[in-house]
This record gives C-alpha cells, structure tokens and sequence, in this order.
C-alpha cells in the first residue's frame, strides 16, 4: 500500500482524510485505486481521456511525476504520492 | 612614574618607525605579501577615513584582537593611528607583551599620511544609532555589516498587506530593509485582525497601506515607506514592480499570480511566493531564470471549484504568520546573499500535524514564459491564460 496525501481542497472528496492508502504497481494505478474509493475525485484528477488534469500536480515523494514517467512512474509500498493543486490565499 | 608623553618617548625609542612614503609604496595595489596594516584608532575615526587595505583594531582591543587580524607573530605588523603616539605604543605593546618580532609604528599617522596627499578610504557605515539597532545582526557572520548595509540600500515590494503581508512587513523593517513598498487597495476590517497583525483596532477602516505604514514606523522610524493603495493589474503592474529588488506575494488569487509572475520574469526580480489555506501553507521562491517561474510549477489554474481562492475561506490564524516570517526569512536570504533560498523548492507546511514537507520544481524547457527571453515577453502576454473571466465568475 502507497501513501497518498490529500490536499486541503481535495478532503471534502474524502471524507475530510488527508493521508489515503492505495495500492498499485504505478503512480496512474494508484491514484485509479484512490478515484475507485473517492469517485468525486475522479474529475478533479483526470480529464475526459484519463490523462492527469494539467492543474494537478503529483508527485512522487518528492519528485514531479512529470519528470519522472509521468502515471506510468513504478511505485513501491512505502513511497508517498503528493496530490498538489495550487493555492492562492494570502490574506 | 613617568609621565605620559615620556612613555610615548620611550615607546618611540624600543620601536621601529617607519615613513608614510615606505607604507604608500608597500601598500600601493592596497596590500604587501607579509605586511599587515593595522589601524589601532576608535571606530568613529575608522569610519571617517582609514588607508586603503588596513584592518582595523581599536586599541582598547589589541590585545584580544590582533591575533584574528595577524595570526603570524613573525611577519611585519605596521600600526598607525591618527598621529603616532598610539600606534607606538600598540607596536610595544607587540613586541615586549604579544610576542611580535616585526611591529613598527608609521611616523604622523594618517595625518602625516593625508598630508602627503596619499588617498583614504571612507567605507559606509552605520550611524551609532544604526549600530546599537542592528548590533545582533552585526554579531552574525552571514550578515554582518556588509549585510546590513545590503539590506538598508535593499528595496522589497509587499503584494497585499493582510495575512502573509503584515508580519512580512513588521519583521523586514525591523531588519532593516531600507524601503518596503506596500501595494494593497482595502481598508482595516475587524476580521482581518485574527491574523493581520500590522494592523490594529483602532484602525479598522483605515486603508491597510495606512495602517501598515505607521506598524513599519513604529518598530522601524528610518524605513521609506512606498505606498500604492491601487489593486495590482496589467495597466499597473511593470510601473509599480520595476526597481524592486525582492517581491514578496500575499495575493489571494491566481490571476494575480500568474500577472505577477509573467512580469517578474520579464524584469528577473525574485518573487519570495506563498499561499495559505486552513492550517496548511506552501512557499516558494521564484528566481527568473535560476530556477522555475510560478508557471513551471502550475502550468494552468485550478477550476473555480478547486480554487477556493475566489472567495472568503477559514484559515488558522496564526498560519499566515508561520508563513510570512517564513517570507521575510528568505527576503534576507535573498538580499544578503546567505544560505540556501527555497528556489526550485517547495516547501508546504501542515499546521495540524506539524510537518514541513519539501517537493523539487523543476523549470518547465516549454514553460510559456520563462523558456524565452525576457525582451520577448510583452505587455499584452502579461498574466494570460485561458478562461479568466469564467473562472473567477464561476467562483463567485
């Protein structure tokens, strides 16, 4: 089981969790086994054509998964995915 | 018991004198392999003046100082002071008490020195008032005073003066930031002060740019203070940004943020960024051109519904403080040249757990603005992307 972490804006899709584990071989394996589990996140993550929404970040403990590859980047149990969507609150 | 100008003869007498034309000729690319020249004078007369390439050691602190500043007790060590007396008897001081086998004292001092028109070095430096106000920064290697007077000739834009604002605002003044620019168009309301603490009570209703100006004034009297009580948009932006050398973002919205960003870039000025949110904050800082821009990171924004930056939003607050001292610490980073800033960096914060937790970003080759040249990117490109209207609309 991975680690996922939630970010604020994302826990009303998870019952308000911020840690979620999930079990999968590769980053887009995971984050299908999370959306299975929290199906309102699945429109927040991915667009139509399964590709990850251009305004998630994830990353992979703490590497961009962009630059890594991407949701086929290989996970292991005890590696922690970051769900990171931007924040602008200042005030 | 002799007399003291019978001491000084006497000084004279044990040591070696040496003429400011041999010190001139030694010192003439402004240091001599083996010499050290060492100004024994009080710190005011130092300020004042001193031969280019001595260091300086007040008397009253040879002994516990001469060592940091000639570690070698067998090279030559040639003191002056303003006119000959001290420095003779420091370079006995030397010889018969420190151990020195070279000490010599040059003849008339800086006096005699000036006299033969040989040039003076004048350095910056702090007022006495200055000194005892930033004495524990002067007491830390990385600043120090070369720091100091970094900072006070530093200019720091403040974007928003609320919650990441103001204890932004309070502590670079207190640190001495030279001018801090304020740019925000609201006024004191009663819910900012749970967390807003630049402003106070009695200021409710007061524009923030105001109210935050008298906090600045109150800790720090010497700091200028630029106020723009306007909101930051394309038509403002390059006039008010350009001539800053750090900006610190406490924008509470992304068009904001992706204006700014574009127009940094542009005028390669760092943006010291942050964002808070509940009990959780993210920092970064965005150095055109040495690391990723705020683009690189989020390429695009979030949809309305995922940006709960559009409207009123509970946030801890002791939270923007946490993340606006974490701001001003990388503003002085910055300014001072000290340590690791967090570029290419981000940094998020989870107040309920108490963890920090550290992500690499990278600069994106196809980022839309910072993979071009600065000169390419024009007013009309500054701070688009797609939907911007719909998006803050949809928000509410």
């Amino acid at each position: 089981m991975s680690t996922i972490k939630i970010p604020p804006v994302l826990r009303p899709s998870t019952g308000g969790e911020k840690h979620v584990e999930a079990t999968g071989g590769t980053v887009g394996e995971v984050l299908r086994a999370l959306t299975d589990a929290h199906s309102e996140l699945g429109p927040q993550l991915f667009a139509e054509d399964g590709s990850l929404n251009r305004y998630v970040n994830v990353y992979l403990n703490d590497e961009d998964v962009r630059v890594l590859d991407g949701l086929g980047t290989a996970v292991v149990e005890s590696d922690t995915v970051v769900i990171l969507p931007a924040m602008a609150g200042g005030t | 018991m002799p007399t003291g100008s019978e001491l000084i003869k006497k000084a004279k007498e044990r040591i070696v004198e040496v003429d400011p034309k041999d010190v001139h000729a030694a010192f003439a690319g402004g240091s001599a392999n083996g010499t050290v020249l060492v100004d024994v004078r009080e710190q005011q007369e130092f300020d004042q003046g001193h031969v280019p390439g001595a260091v300086h050691v007040p008397r009253g602190h040879l002994e516990s100082r001469i060592e940091g500043a000639a570690p070698d007790k067998a090279e030559r060590v040639i003191i002056y002071c303003a006119s000959g007396n001290r420095s003779a008897l420091a370079a006995k001081t030397l010889l018969d008490e420190l151990g020195y086998s070279d000490a010599q004292s040059m003849t008339g001092g800086i006096t005699l020195w000036k006299d033969r028109g040989y040039d003076v070095e004048v350095p910056r430096a702090l007022n006495p008032e200055q000194r005892e106000r930033y004495s524990r920064h002067l007491l830390v290697d990385e600043i120090g005073l070369e720091g100091q007077l970094k900072l006070l000739d530093a200019k720091v834009l403040l974007l928003g003066a609320g919650g990441l604002g103001s204890p932004a605002a309070l502590y670079l003044a207190a640190a001495g930031v030279g001018t801090i620019g304020l740019v925000d168009n609201d006024v004191v309301d009663l819910s900012n002060l749970q967390r807003q603490v630049a402003h106070s009570n009695d200021r409710i209703g007061v524009p923030k740019v105001d109210s935050a100006e008298i906090s600045i004034h109150e800790i720090n009297p010497d700091v200028n203070v630029v106020k723009y009580p306007v909101r930051l948009d394309s038509s403002n932006i390059v006039e008010i940004i350009e001539g800053y050398d750090v900006i610190v973002d406490g924008l509470d919205n992304f068009p904001t943020r992706y204006l700014l960003n574009d127009a940094s870039v542009r005028f390669k000025i760092p943006v010291v960024s942050a964002s808070i949110l509940g009990f959780d904050g993210q920092i970064s800082v965005f150095a055109p051109y040495d690391g990723p821009c705020y683009r690189c990171l989020y390429p695009t924004p979030p949809p309305a519904e995922l940006a709960p930056s559009c409207g009123a939003n509970g946030v801890l607050g002791v939270l923007p403080g946490t993340m606006g001292l974490l701001e001003a610490t990388e503003v002085v980073k910055l300014i001072v040249g000290a340590g690791d800033p967090l570029i290419g960096r981000l940094l998020l914060y989870e107040a309920l757990s108490a963890t920090f937790t550290e992500l690499k970003v990278r600069r994106d080759p196809e980022c839309p603005i910072c993979s071009r040249d600065p000169s390419e990117i024009s007013d009309e490109e500054l701070g688009v992307f797609p939907d911007y209207e719909a998006f803050c609309a949809g928000a509410g």
